[in-house]
């Protein structure tokens, strides 16, 4: 746990800057992997075990691998619109070391085939989009992006955009949407973007952290960064660990670690005289866990078996203070919000899963509502164009169910109130 | 007991009682020879609109130019990106309204934003956004407004003020952010995110 990768010295003065990101050896990675075949940086990768950083966890060798191949306009788009309540671990990469994702840009889009890539960073990073832009700058004057890159024949155009403030811009699709200037509504898959993307162009669509480890991968060798974390799950992860905990920030720690060291050997645990009442192990879209699952290892499948998941690695401790009903209703209302409206059984489902939280906050609830909420809960998930809807259905469905004893003391509390 | 808000024409759909004027048609492409754009933003636009090879991507970008220059998604500044972009201000709008940072009504000057979203609000974010209402009531130049998460849970309770995220904000901090920004000085400076180092023991070479 101790070995960084990403935030290696990451505080260092002017690490921003070309000059001390090449200092420290920056860019040779590329070189490297513009020397090789773009099959050859795609085995690494897949030897690497590199999995998407970004929530869903795809193998990244893969990924990049179903392009088809052949002279056709490709695409690379860096999904930088980090939304997802808790996670705060791209804004800390792309502020202080933006260097290395471009450095890993290039790196995929050679491997891609891609001569264009966007960076899609949500409009509320406005420090960080500057940062990203002089960088870019930078690159461009130093031949790393652009036409002919170092003077050989690979060219990539690299493009800064900026969203405009909308969760949903994160889902690959409805990014691929935002990106064309429409609103961001997500797409009908199949077709995935690898093979019918932005402007109807195959594309690749990879997460800051996920390219900003590829420089790394190139680097040392695929097979030597597998020796990294665990099977299945290969390498280090940046945590964004926040809510009630006494240290909130981002950690960087091998895959398997346990959670309980994440949570208190780092993040330093709830407040004194507080005791862990539920936590998020992957942002707030994943099913919550309790007190007794701390010792689980922080990874993709321990999780998964847990019935969680890892999603974009931030973990949100919530402490006995504070009553699950209140945690149930601030997601609720979040993914009301950001529902783009474009499938029901979303829309009316953040919408009704809301009204009828609110109903057992102000008393007029039953036991049976629990049953019709987690009804809905059911109907959602899996039944619409994106998982946004499944995001608000799996996270709210576990608290009714690890959580109903509460949730039905405050109805019969409420009630009892309301009628003295 | 009627819990659901409605507006105080009776419904709860906004503008419902906007009567459309069934005769007129719909705007189209606006006449460039009739619609004056200042040089700057057409510049800005056209410039975005370059950068990709469709011109519609520059859709955000160029509504983002326009509301810099108007203040807010205004109905001229509407007709002014769809004059340079070649677009109708009815697909502007429709693009305008989808986004949370395009104002669709005038708006004070300074932008503030309180993240009110799960880990800002177990570290006490609405009553940040309560202290900070309450401080700056009756400003019309501060544009206060509670924001989905804004990526900064490390830093919570937070605030992005003009764009610049500050935090945490303990007690006093909201009448001395809003004073800061009525002073016309930087606000809470101190607790710009930017001076602030990783979490991570291991992260500077420990």
């Amino acid at each position: 746990m101790s070995q960084t990768i990403l935030l290696a010295d990451i505080d260092e003065p002017g690490l921003a800057t070309l000059e001390v990101y090449e200092r420290r050896g920056g860019y040779q990675s590329m070189r490297k992997a513009l020397a090789m075949e773009p099959a050859a940086v795609i085995a690494e990768l897949d030897a690497s075990g590199l999995r998407g950083r970004g929530g869903a966890g795809f193998p990244a060798g893969r990924k990049a691998a179903f392009l088809p191949k052949g002279d056709l306009d490709k695409y690379l788009v860096c999904n930088a619109d980090e939304s997802e309540p808790g996670t705060f671990k791209d804004r800390e990469l792309m502020q202080k070391n933006p260097h290395m994702l471009i450095e890993g840009i290039v790196i995929a889009a050679h491997a891609a085939g891609a001569s264009r890539a966007f960076i899609y960073v949500r409009g509320e990073y406005e420090a960080q989009a500057r940062i990203l832009d002089s960088a870019l700058a930078e690159a461009l004057d130093a031949g790393y992006i652009g036409e002919r890159i170092l003077g050989g024949e690979f060219s990539c155009s690299v493009v800064l955009h900026r969203g405009a403030g909308a969760y949903i811009c994160g889902e690959e699709t409805g990014l691929l949407d935002s990106l064309e200037g429409k609103r961001g509504n997500p797409r009908l898959k199949p077709p995935f973007p690898a093979v019918q993307g932005l402007y109807q162009g195959p594309t690749l669509i990879n997460n800051v952290e996920t390219l900003s480890t590829m420089p790394y991968i190139i680097r040392i060798g695929g097979a030597e960064y597998a020796k990294l974390g665990v099977a299945n799950g290969a390498g280090t992860k940046v945590v964004s660990v926040s809510g009630h905990v006494q240290r909130p920030g981002n950690y960087e720690v091998e895959l398997g670690t346990p959670s309980r060291e994440i949570i208190f050997g780092l993040a330093g645990g709830p407040p004194e005289g507080r005791r862990v009442k539920l936590w998020f192990p992957g942002g707030s879209s994943s099913p919550v866990l309790t007190e007794a699952d701390l010792d689980i290892p922080y990874d993709f499948d321990s999780l998964a078996k847990a019935g969680t998941m890892l999603g974009s690695g931030a973990i949100i401790v919530v402490d006995d203070s504070t009553p699950v009903l209140d945690v149930a209703l601030k997601l609720a209302k979040f993914y009301r919000h950001e529902s783009c409206g474009k499938c029901t059984p979303c829309r009316e489902g953040t919408s009704w899963t809301v009204r009828m939280l609110e109903r057992i906050a102000s008393g007029e609830a039953t036991p049976m509502d629990l049953d019709i909420m987690a009804s809905v809960q059911e109907h959602i998930i899996g039944n619409c164009l994106c998982v946004l809807g499944d995001a608000m259905a799996m996270p709210i469905g576990s608290m009714i169910v690890k959580f109903r004893e509460e949730l039905e003391s405050h109805m019969e509390y409420q009630q009892l109130a309301g009628a003295a | 007991m009627n819990r659901v808000a409605r507006f105080a024409h009776g419904s709860r759909v906004p503008g419902w009682d906007q009567a459309a004027d069934l005769d007129k048609d719909p705007s189209g492409v606006p006449d460039p020879a009739l619609v004056e754009v200042p040089p700057q933003l057409r510049a800005e636009i056209e410039a975005a609109m370059a950068r990709y090879p469709e011109r519609r991507s520059a859709a955000l970008p160029a509504l983002a130019a326009a509301q810099r220059v108007h203040g807010w998604c205004s109905p001229e500044a509407i007709e002014q990106v769809a004059c340079v972009m070649r677009l109708t201000p009815a697909y502007l709008s429709s693009v305008a309204t989808f986004y949370d940072m395009f104002e669709l009504e005038p708006v004070g000057r300074h932008s503030v934003y309180v993240c009110t979203n799960i880990s800002c609000s177990l570290r006490g974010a609405d009553e940040l956004h309560a202290q900070i209402a309450e401080a700056a009531a009756g400003d019309p130049e501060i544009n206060l407004r509670s924001f989905e998460c804004l990526g900064a849970c490390d830093i919570a309770p937070m605030v992005s003020v003009d764009h610049v995220y500050y935090g945490p904000l303990g007690p006093g901090d909201a009448q001395r952010l809003v004073e800061d920004l009525q002073a016309g000085r930087d606000p809470i400076p101190e607790l710009a995110l930017a001076l602030r180092r990783s979490a991570d023991p291991n992260a500077n070479g420990a």
